[in-house]
Order: C-alpha cells, then sequence, then structure tokens
C-alpha cells in the first residue's frame, strides 16, 4: 500500500496549513476558485502564518478574506476602509506580509479615496480586488466597474463609464498593476507570488463572474463573456529566490524582472510584445483592448525600484510596535531644556 | 499718584490678520510674565490667512486668572475696519492707542477715554531701515515699544519677550528691538499719560512656563510612546499634530542612521486618519489622532468599529463651532455629547475632559494607558481655548513611570494558557485578552469584526451570543467610570454648587470669588471623565442646586447628568450656557447664577407671606 507523502514547502507547511474556514459564498463564485489560488500561491511562496495580516473591506469579496490561512491574524474591516487599516498595521509591524482582499464596491466607489492614496504611499501590500461588477451582497446593484451599456439581472442598462482599477492605478503611480481572470490558476498563483514578493502596492485586479446576479446574457463580467474576450498580455512565471530557476519557458521573447527580495518573474509574451516596465506602453494596451472590447490580462506594469511607505517614513528595520518606552521618550536633560525654554 | 490701576487690567489689540501682529502680542505676553506679573492671553482669530480682523487680549491679574474678560481697558486700534466698534468697546475712563491716520468720529468720538495717536505708518517708513514688505510687520512691533512706555513694562522683559520670539533669527531681533525703541521714543517725546494703567513688577509668575493644550498634548502622546500619527489637517487641532511630529523629529531621529522611530501620515481625510490609527493599534503600536467636530462626523463609523472589535485607540478632540463654514476659529464645548456615544447602536466610550494644560498632558498619557488596558477608542476632548491659547502653567514633569500595555498575550503568555479566546471574559471585568499580528504560536490569530462574533471572533448572528457580548461590554465600559479621575471637588457644606468640566473651569474660579462678593458661597465639581464617576451623583446628592456651566447652547453635559441620575437629584441641575463662540468669561456664570439664586428666594418669599396670610402687592 502506498503511502501518501504530504508535499511540504520551504517553512515545512503542507497546503493545509494555508486553508482557511468553509467559504459561505455561493457555490461557483468566482471568489471561491481565487481563494484557492491565493491558498496554492501562499503555500508555494512559503509565507510565515503568523507573519500574514489578512486585510479586507466588506462585501462578498472581504468575507474570503476568513477563507484562507486560518492562523494567521485577519481584519473584516469597514467598507472601502480596508487600505487605511492596513496601512496602519504595516507601519506599526513592517514585518507583516500585508494581503488585502477587496472588491468593486469596496475599492472603485466607497473606498476610492482610499485606494487612490494606498497607491500614492505606495504602501507595501497586495490588493486583490474581486471584480464582479456587481454588489452581490445587496442583491445585484451595478458597480463602478461596470461597463457603460452592461445589463444587470434586473432593472436598466448601466448608463455610466466604468472605472478601469488597473488604468486608474497605473496613473497614479501604482508599482505592480496586473489583471487576471478567477478561473486562470496558470496565470494568477505567478501573478500573485509576484505580487507577494514585490515591495510596494501590488494591485490584482481579478475578474470574478458573479454566477447569482452577474452571470448572464448582456453582462461583459460573465464567465462566458470573459473567456471570449480575455486576451492575456503575458503568462508570467514566479521564480522565488530560494529556488533554481527551472521553469521551462516557451520561445521567443522572454521578459525577466528581478523584484525587489531577489526573486523574478518572467513574462510569456503572447501576441505584441508588451514592456511591462512602460507605464506609457501599459496605458495603451489598456485603452486598445477595452476599445476592440478585450479584457488585456497579465502583469500590465512593474517598477520594483520605486520606495515603499516604509522606506519613505525611514523607519528602522525593528518595527514600531516593538520599541521599547525608553527608545520613544526624550532623556530627563531634554526634558528639562524644553521646560527651561519655555519660561 | 492716586487713581492709578496696578497689575489689573486687560489690553485688546485690535489688527489685521496676516499682519505679524501674534509677534508682537506675544512679546508683550512673555514680557508681563517675565515681570512676575500673571497674564491670560486669548487670540480671537478669524478663518482666514490675511486680511480680516483679529483681536488678541491680553488679561493681567494679580490674582492671576486665566479666564477672558468682557470689558477692555486699553485698546490698541490698528485695523481700519474694526475701529469703530473696537474703540466704542472701551471701558470708560480707558486708553486707546491708535494709527494716527484713523479719523475719529462716529462711534470713535468719545472723551471719557485717553487717545494716543500714533503715527505708526510713518514712524515704519521714516526710522526703521527696512523694505517695505517687512514695514507692515514693524508698524506692529512699534505699538509694543508705545504700550511699554505707557505702562511701564520693564525694558529689559521687553528685550528678552522679543529675544524669545526671534529665538532662531539674531537679525530679526535686533530689527524687532529697533522698532520697538522707536515706539518708546515717540510716546516720550510726543504722549502725556492720562490713563490710569500702569504694571509694577510682582512675584506672581513664578515657576510657571507659558504653553498651549495642543503642544501639551503633543508633548504627552510622546511621552507615552506613540509611535503612529494620522491625521487630516482641521482648525484647532493642527498644531497639536504638528507640534508631535516637530517633537518627534528632535528626539525621535537616530542622528547616525536617520531612522525615524515614528510615523507621522497626513491622511487624505479623517476616514483614513482614524483607520491608520486603528490599524497601527491593531498591529501593536500606540497611535493616536486629533481632529475637530467635522473630523469626528468622518470618524464615526470606525470608531463605533474599533469599539466592538475592542481596538485601543486615541483620538484628542479640540473642539471648535462647525461644521463648514460656522466660526471653525471660535471656540465650543460643542461635542460632549456626541463623541461619548459616537457611532451608531450601542456605542459608548470612555472621555477624558482635561480642563488645564498640565490635565491635557496627563490625559494624554492616561488615555494611551486606558485605551490599551480597557480596549475601546479614547477621546481627549479639549477645546480651541484650552489647545491654541497660551495658558500659565507649571512646567510639564517628566514621566518616568511605565506604561500599562493591559492584556497582551506574546507568544510566552499564550504557551502557558490552556485555551484562550479572543473575547472571553477571564477576569470579571469585561476585558478579554489579546494577541497581536506576527505572535509566532498558531493558536494567536483570531479574525477580527464587527459586533456579529463569539467569544472566539467567529461569526455568528446567534441572538444570545449577541446579546451576552454587549452586556460584556457595557460592564467593560462601566469599568472606566473609576479608572478615569475622579471629579475635582471643593467642598465647604454650602447648599449651592457649581459644576464644570473642560476650559470653563477657569472662569468659575473668577465666578466663585464674585458669588461670594456677592454673599453667594458655592461648592464646586469638575467632573473629569465619561462614563461618570460615583463621586457625581454622591455630590450631587449632598446640595440643593447644583448648576451645570458649559460653552454650548443645548446644556449637553447637564443632558447626560439627567440621563444617568435618578429624577430625585436631576431636579437639582440647573444650567448656565455660554454659546457666542468667544471663551467663556466669569460674568457668564456669576450673573445667571446670582439671577436664580434672587428667584430662588423670591418664590420662598411668596411662601412665607402666604403661610402668615398676610396680603402680598
Amino acid at each position: 500500500m502506498a503511502i501518501a507523502i504530504e508535499k511540504l514547502n520551504r517553512l515545512g507547511l503542507n497546503r493545509d496549513d494555508y486553508k482557511g474556514a468553509h467559504t459561505t459564498l455561493c457555490a461557483g463564485c468566482g471568489h471561491n476558485s481565487i481563494t484557492n489560488h491565493i491558498v496554492k500561491a501562499l503555500y508555494d511562496s512559503g509565507i510565515e502564518p503568523h507573519l500574514l495580516a489578512k486585510m479586507s473591506g466588506i462585501g462578498c469579496s472581504s468575507k474570503a478574506a476568513a477563507y484562507f490561512v486560518e492562523h494567521a491574524h485577519g481584519f473584516n474591516g469597514a467598507h472601502g476602509r480596508m487600505p487605511s487599516l492596513a496601512t496602519g498595521a504595516k507601519l506599526a509591524n513592517r514585518d507583516l506580509a500585508v494581503f488585502g482582499i477587496s472588491g468593486d464596491g469596496d475599492t472603485a466607489s466607497i473606498g476610492l479615496g482610499q485606494f487612490c492614496h494606498m497607491i500614492r504611499r505606495n504602501l507595501d501590500m497586495t490588493y486583490v480586488v474581486e471584480d464582479n461588477g456587481v454588489y452581490g451582497l445587496t442583491k445585484g446593484q451595478s458597480s463602478a466597474t461596470a461597463d457603460l451599456g452592461s445589463r444587470p439581472k434586473r432593472g436598466p442598462a448601466n448608463r455610466y463609464e466604468q472605472i478601469d482599477i488597473c488604468a486608474l492605478a497605473i496613473e497614479l503611480g501604482a508599482s505592480f498593476v496586473a489583471r487576471s481572470f478567477s478561473g486562470d490558476g496558470k496565470q494568477l498563483v505567478p501573478l500573485l507570488q509576484a505580487a507577494l514578493a514585490h515591495r510596494g502596492t501590488a494591485i490584482l485586479d481579478v475578474i470574478s463572474p458573479c454566477v447569482t446576479f452577474n452571470d448572464h446574457d448582456g453582462s461583459t463580467k460573465s464567465y462566458a463573456y470573459v473567456k471570449d474576450h480575455d486576451a492575456p498580455v503575458n503568462t508570467p512565471d514566479y521564480i522565488a529566490p530560494q529556488e533554481e530557476i527551472l521553469v521551462d519557458y516557451e520561445p521567443g521573447t522572454v521578459q525577466d524582472v528581478e523584484l525587489h527580495n531577489g526573486s523574478h518573474i518572467l513574462l510569456r509574451k503572447v501576441g505584441d510584445d508588451h514592456d511591462a516596465r512602460d507605464r506609457m506602453v501599459a496605458m495603451r494596451l489598456l485603452f486598445e483592448a477595452r476599445q476592440s472590447g478585450e479584457i488585456a490580462t497579465g502583469l500590465l506594469y512593474v517598477n520594483p525600484e520605486a520606495d515603499d511607505l516604509c522606506t519613505r517614513e525611514a523607519l528602522p528595520s525593528r518595527p514600531l510596535a516593538q520599541l521599547p518606552i525608553e527608545e520613544l521618550r526624550p532623556s530627563r536633560e531634554q526634558w528639562d531644556a524644553l521646560m527651561a525654554g519655555l519660561a | 499718584m492716586t487713581g492709578d490701576v496696578f497689575n489689573d487690567f486687560c489690553i485688546q489689540a485690535a489688527t489685521v490678520n496676516g499682519s505679524g501682529s501674534q509677534s508682537s502680542n506675544l512679546v508683550i505676553t512673555k514680557a508681563l510674565h517675565h515681570m512676575g506679573i500673571p497674564v491670560a492671553a486669548k487670540n480671537v482669530f478669524p478663518s482666514n490667512i490675511e486680511g480680516q480682523p483679529t483681536w488678541y487680549d491680553i488679561r493681567v491679574t494679580p490674582q492671576g486668572y486665566q479666564a477672558r474678560k468682557r470689558t477692555v481697558d486699553i485698546l490698541i486700534a490698528m485695523n481700519p475696519a474694526t475701529w469703530e466698534r473696537d474703540a466704542a468697546n472701551v471701558r470708560s475712563g480707558g486708553a486707546v492707542i491708535h494709527e494716527a491716520a484713523l479719523p475719529r468720529f462716529g462711534e470713535a468720538d468719545r472723551d471719557d477715554v485717553s487717545w494716543y495717536p500714533v503715527p505708526f505708518a510713518r514712524l515704519a517708513r521714516e526710522q526703521l531701515d527696512a523694505k517695505p514688505d517687512l514695514r507692515k510687520y514693524l508698524q506692529n512691533m512699534i505699538y509694543v515699544g508705545v504700550l511699554a512706555e505707557l505702562i511701564g513694562l520693564d525694558p529689559a522683559a521687553v528685550e528678552q519677550g522679543v529675544r524669545d520670539q526671534f529665538r532662531t533669527k539674531p537679525k530679526a531681533a535686533d530689527l524687532n528691538l529697533a522698532a520697538v525703541r522707536v515706539g518708546v521714543d515717540y510716546t516720550r517725546e510726543n504722549l502725556v499719560k492720562s490713563d490710569p494703567y500702569r504694571v509694577t513688577p510682582m512675584d506672581g509668575t513664578r515657576g510657571t512656563v507659558l504653553l498651549d493644550g495642543n503642544r501639551a498634548g503633543a508633548l504627552g502622546s510622546l511621552m507615552a510612546g506613540c509611535t503612529v500619527l494620522a491625521w487630516y489637517p482641521i482648525t484647532p487641532s493642527s498644531s497639536l499634530c504638528e507640534a508631535f511630529i516637530d517633537y518627534a523629529e528632535r528626539y525621535r531621529v537616530d542622528a547616525a542612521t536617520g531612522e525615524r522611530r515614528f510615523a507621522a501620515i497626513q491622511a487624505e481625510d479623517e476616514l483614513a486618519a482614524i483607520g491608520i490609527v486603528l490599524g497601527a493599534e491593531w498591529a501593536g503600536a500606540r497611535a493616536m489622532t486629533a481632529t475637530s467636530g467635522p473630523g469626528i462626523s468622518l470618524m464615526a463609523e470606525l470608531t463605533g468599529l474599533g469599539y466592538y472589535a475592542e481596538i485601543p485607540a486615541v483620538i484628542f478632540d479640540i473642539q471648535r463651532v462647525g461644521p463648514s463654514t460656522g466660526l471653525p476659529t471660535r471656540t465650543m464645548q460643542g461635542d460632549v455629547g456626541f463623541v461619548h456615544t459616537l457611532s451608531h447602536g450601542d456605542t459608548r466610550h470612555p472621555v477624558l475632559l482635561p480642563g488645564t494644560v498640565i490635565e491635557v498632558y496627563e490625559d494624554a498619557q492616561r488615555a494611551f494607558d486606558v485605551a490599551d488596558r480597557m480596549q475601546p477608542p479614547v477621546f481627549v476632548l479639549s477645546d480651541l481655548d484650552l489647545g491654541m491659547n497660551l495658558w500659565m502653567t507649571a512646567p510639564l514633569p517628566y514621566t518616568e513611570r511605565a506604561i500599562d500595555r493591559g492584556k497582551v498575550l506574546d507568544a510566552e503568555a499564550l504557551a502557558r494558557v490552556t485555551e484562550w479566546a479572543r473575547y472571553r471574559d477571564v477576569d470579571g471585568d469585561g476585558i478579554p485578552y489579546r494577541t497581536l499580528p506576527g505572535t509566532a504560536d498558531p493558536r494567536a490569530a483570531y479574525f477580527t469584526r464587527g459586533s456579529g462574533h463569539d467569544e472566539h471572533a467567529l461569526y455568528t448572528e446567534d441572538p444570545d451570543v449577541y446579546e451576552a457580548n454587549m452586556d460584556r461590554l457595557r460592564r467593560k465600559i462601566d469599568g472606566a467610570r473609576t479608572l478615569l479621575p475622579a471629579p475635582l471637588v471643593e467642598e465647604s457644606g454650602n447648599r449651592v454648587a457649581i459644576c464644570a468640566y473642560g476650559s470653563t473651569h477657569h472662569a468659575v474660579v473668577e465666578a466663585r470669588h464674585q458669588l461670594a462678593d456677592h454673599g453667594v458661597e458655592t461648592d464646586y465639581l469638575r467632573i473629569r471623565g465619561l462614563p461618570l464617576h460615583p463621586a457625581v451623583a454622591e455630590f450631587i446628592a449632598r446640595h440643593d442646586r447644583v448648576y451645570v456651566a458649559e460653552q454650548n447652547r443645548d446644556g449637553q453635559m447637564e443632558a447626560l447628568l439627567r440621563q444617568e441620575l435618578p429624577g430625585e437629584l436631576a431636579d437639582r441641575l440647573r444650567s448656565i450656557r455660554h454659546f457666542n463662540g468667544v471663551p467663556i468669561d466669569a460674568e457668564a456664570i456669576s450673573d445667571p447664577l446670582l439671577a436664580g439664586e434672587l428667584a430662588q428666594r423670591e418664590p420662598a418669599d411668596d411662601r412665607a407671606a402666604a403661610a402668615h396670610h398676610v396680603p402680598v402687592a
């Protein structure tokens, strides 16, 4: 009788150690697929569970933070406020790997301001948007990422322009911007691993069809629509710094991007060459894809050199939360001099 | 000379904001303080950068009263736009120092005050070697010299005041001292003193410094070990945050590496500011924000989440009038009822109510300890008057005591515990144990969320579990009644008492003296925190009438008291309210209290008369 040998990651943990509570989302929800890809990416990357901080806002997507890595602290915050909570957590303890799950309502509507300012500061976190173009928990209202003209299950077609989360993020100076599809683990897992290795705000907009409210004809975020209109710009392979590079990459041009922690991401080009380090090229790609009714997926833009928030704030390597009080108070001599100056 | 008034009068400088008059006024304030004369300064300023009227009231009293006074004895009139009204406000027998070019007509045409016309603009132009753009500032420094000569300010004290004010700019100090001398010389040669107001050195400021509440709050936060500040600029709280940054840059930056042992984030709004604070506290850092009423409004939702999820936080509310363009630069005690129960549902937050600069410093430190001990957001309620004006205070004492981080289980402590649940009341005080992200123990992790959770922080909508959790939260917050400072009581068996809180204190001190002069002796209770300490009700029970004095229209604290007290005690409350945007003065308390006591006596007389069957006319 064969004995099943559990495959362990570099920390000696198995994949089950990265699982969380059972999902309460609808059967077939794209978000559940994403959860599975997140579990694989965290396991493959060997993220220490106790150093992971799972952050989320409010919505179906934000519930998902409970569905992976049970032995990591999590914070299901308020609607649209995840970026600020994550900012505080990272400033307090820069050792934490901050991993955020948000949705299109949480990010592109109620939380748009915080989303923008998190990117401005280049907070070191992975920020996944589970993007279905619809408000699920409140039963199917259109969101700000719904395409102009797309029809919700009930009511009239969307009359307003969509906000393209990736184009906005690039415009704001985001240092890592990718788009993928919940059903494409081959593309999404390496992107998630690269996002985890990136030091700065890594935005992943993952189209994730809502099986209940937005998977019908007339929706541009249905499973069928995305499968038909997905135009991958690249299929990345992620190479951890601890591993040998053994990727069997396809012939043709391969773009090797070294990330801050020494890991690499290899971009396999499909179609036109895409230079993911050029913002203008990335913007053009997004606009052209939209004009032709396509969804460009893959790593759209990356700038591994941009300083993250903790670097800009010149924080010590030891987390602020762990500094002893003696290092935070002026000396008695300094104090007396200060008071004497007020007399 | 008989009739002279020494060290007991009010000076008002009526100027145009953005003209540098603040420096001149601070020089006068500091010079008086250097002479040992107790001084109280109130800046009544507009919501504007340049060109609008602003008033700076400097009060000298031998008793050291710190409250504002309504009367103006000496006016320094530099603003043509308000000149007539300012001159009309001067007390009969007072003095007016004014720009000679201002015409005396209308309300400004009166013969019961001493007029001291000075050609400030011409003097600055002709006698000071300065560029035209500096002259408007120097004109204001000339009035320091005029005033100094008229009231007898010690020239050495004035020079020290100027040197203090321009400590880092010796050249500017010299130029300003020259301007002062121009004023002194002009006065000697051209003006004859005809008013009674003079100063004479005394020993009333020894051991005191001049400090505003906001800087004290910043220093308290620094000493408490606050490492994360998140804020959005709003008057009158910005100076607290800016002071924290100044001090942290002075004392928390590693000279060799440039590493900063703090993070100060100017957030995009107050929604983000409180979010950053809660995120940082959740991850184990001491964090704070400072704001005012409009910012508090935006913080309502996350403050509620902090309450239910039990995350410590420190929020300074420097109260002002508002929102929007609602007198944003004027003072008010307008948020007392608002912050205590901020957010929706059954939220109730500990609130500290400092009344002096030292108390702001102590409460800042206390707030972090209370927040860590009890795990809720904690408010420190100050106001524009306490926060932004200069107060005479004892120097802030250096803090050496340890901080209280409350019930935090690290990996070592967790290993000794057989079963841990995030929201379990182990000690009977309603306060659970928490862990921080990054704790190297698989049992440390929990999922933070709103009010719908069980002891293990797992989501539930079970009615019994919800109710039990809310009851525990009530027990927990009730513990704050005795954890926060007890009320300060001055009691000598009188039947009538005054109850106040915060900066209203200083007017009460003076009002009680005025009342005693009118034969009404009062006891005094000053509330220092919410929820109410049991000693408050006990004090009220020992008095027949308790006048609650506060700076808002609706008597917010009185309403809170009525909510909590049994009807028999609530009936003893009377309300005194001041709400015009300028700091409360003693008469705003003593006048209505006297009227109330008089009304109290009249019906009693009626009853006595009726008892004797004597017809009443």
